[in-house]
């Protein structure tokens, strides 16, 4: 008894642990930003295109950052969800058993890689090929978004996998016998069903896109202004901070927290919006 | 019963064995007490600082600790506003700085310049051009200047790469070349020097700037107003574009002995032969 009871005990402290550091963080992250982000004011901060955080009058504009960090997500999610998606019908529709359980690991060992290793790929790769072919700096939305793309693909996979794989059979079966083709059992049965799945897939997708800071860095150029075209590099809100941070000191530091504060916004929203999918999904599920 | 005395060592020796751990423990105490506490004898220093001058003083704690032994010098690379800080908080005895000291900064450390460096401009070793004005090098960092065919070159868009705010490497570049202005926001921004230097070795139409100690034959370096960047037009004084290289701690406070003999001998006369040899220049003779 006395055993039982201490060993939840313990587990309730693991979990408690957990949400307590995630408290920790976010207290952190908004004490530090937070001063800053009411001095200057949202709108100052989010609209203003000019980041000169040591110049002798700084200026703290993220607007640039945020677009930049707004066209890389949006830019990869075009090139990681069709092929995302393809993968995952593929695998658990169209595939022979024998292919699509050599696949499976292969898609997880995508997952595996260090972001880094994309990076760098990105950078010594496809950076001067896009420059040899298509112009620009080579080091650009384009180039980041097709890596970023391939990076979130095992995201997709996975999470659409599920919702996929989670169709009854009798669903299949019925629309087949119906007379439907199988691209119209696929199209119209079972990627409908799945919908709140593959969305949050593409959400959580997209989380990761936005929040991927290191081979970022190394691939899109960092420049501070807003890009227009996929061939112009750009910067993110998270690269910005993982560039700057280090030799940053007072004001300018505070203000990285405060980009950490609206990026920190942004992803609880993508979180919240998630939630509410997933949850939809399964309420209409068990009505 | 018999087997089981016969698996455990007799008393006394396990009474022994007992003793020897503990005059172990002792000794390994004793001995952290003097390197950590003893202060006299302490065998373990670190610095921590500017990513231009981290390379350099790494090479050189290397070659003391082979001349040394038993002595652990610890150089991080964080950048010169973390190495400032380190040196002001105490986290580091010695901090690493490769701008010039603000104000409410230099009143709360001593400092000393271990070298000089020059700030070379960069192009990719095929770009035709190998000189330009001062006045060139500001139009094309503030965005004036945008295709090298206006200076002589290809029909080509020049591409930007510089530094991110609060690098010293970038604080010394806007305020020596650019006389306090700011690079235009399409500029690439890059990390490190060496990160600089692959983005310029690889992009025909790149120019950027590092340290005249890292350029190597990857990149070209270029002659502002007709004086080539090296380490005889610094001695010389005909290169303008150098900045100091800093070991800085805090103020009134003496270092400890090996911190002192390691300054010492970064100061000396052979190291500093071995900087200018990695394309440093000297630092001023105080």
């Amino acid at each position: 008894m006395i055993r039982e009871r201490s060993i939840a005990i313990i587990l309730l402290a693991a979990a408690l642990a957990a949400v307590f550091a995630l408290v920790l963080i976010s207290y952190f992250i908004f004490q530090a930003g937070l001063p800053t982000l009411i001095k200057i004011g949202l709108p100052g901060f989010i609209f203003n295109t000019v980041w000169e955080p040591t110049a002798k009058v700084p200026s703290f504009g993220i607007l640039p950052m945020l677009i930049g960090s707004l066209w890389l997500t949006f830019g990869s999610l075009v090139i990681g969800v069709p092929l995302g998606l393809a993968v995952t019908i593929f695998m658990i529709d169209l595939a022979p058993a024998a292919l699509a359980a050599l696949m499976k690991p292969a898609i997880q060992l995508l997952a595996g890689i260090p972001s880094v290793v994309y990076g760098f790929i990105g950078l010594t790769f496809l950076a001067p090929l896009v420059r040899r072919l298509l112009g620009g700096p080579g080091l650009s939305v384009l180039t980041a978004a097709i890596i970023l793309g391939i990076m979130i693909l095992p995201t997709i996979i996975s999470i659409s996998g599920d919702a996929v794989r989670a169709v009854p059979r009798s669903l299949r079966d019925g629309a087949l016998a119906l007379g439907a083709t199988r691209w119209q059992m696929i199209s119209q049965v079972v990627l409908p069903a799945a919908r709140s799945g593959i969305i949050a897939s593409i959400i959580l997708g997209m989380g990761r896109a936005l929040g991927e800071t290191m081979a970022v860095i190394m691939m899109v150029g960092n420049s501070l202004n807003i890009p227009i075209s996929p061939l112009d590099s750009a910067t993110t809100l998270t690269s910005n901070i993982g560039l700057e941070m280090a030799y940053a000191s007072g004001a300018h530091r505070d203000a990285l927290f405060a980009t950490g504060v609206i990026l920190f916004l942004l992803i609880m929203l993508l979180n919240s919006i998630t939630t509410a999918f997933v949850r939809r999904g399964t309420s209409r599920r068990t009505a | 019963m018999n087997l089981k005395n016969d698996a455990r060592p007799p008393k006394w020796r396990r009474e022994s064995a007992l003793g020897i751990n503990i005059t172990l423990c002792l000794l390994i105490l004793s001995a952290c007490a003097g390197n950590e506490y003893g202060g006299s004898t302490a065998k373990r220093i670190s610095l921590s600082g500017s990513t231009s001058v981290s390379p350099f003083a790494e090479h050189l704690a290397e070659r003391y600790q082979k001349l040394h032994l038993g002595t652990a010098i610890n150089v991080q690379s964080l950048g010169s506003t973390a190495g400032i800080q380190a040196a002001i908080n105490g986290v580091a005895e010695i901090g690493m700085s490769s701008r010039t000291l603000k104000s409410e900064e230099a009143d709360k450390l001593d400092q000393i310049v271990i070298a000089r460096d020059a700030l070379a401009v960069i192009v990719h070793p095929a770009n035709p051009i190998a000189s330009l004005t001062l006045t060139e090098v500001q139009k094309i960092f503030l965005g004036q200047i945008t295709n090298w065919r206006d200076l002589g070159g290809a029909d080509a868009t020049i591409v930007l790469v510089t530094r991110e705010a609060g690098s010293g490497t970038f604080g010394a570049f806007e305020e020596l070349l650019l006389k306090g202005a700011h690079p235009v926001a399409s500029a690439l921004r890059q990390g490190s020097n060496g990160a600089i230097r692959q983005v310029v070795s690889e992009d025909p139409n790149a120019i950027g700037y590092i340290s005249l100690g890292i350029v190597d034959a990857t990149v070209k370096p270029i002659a502002i107003d007709n004086v080539q960047p090296s380490v005889q037009h610094v001695l010389e004084n005909k290169y303008k574009f150098v900045r100091p290289f800093l070991f800085v701690w805090h103020k009134g406070q003496s270092l400890s002995p090996l911190a002192q003999s390691f300054v010492d001998y970064v100061l000396s006369a052979e190291s500093q032969t071995e900087l200018e040899k990695l394309g440093l220049v000297r630092g001023v003779v105080q």
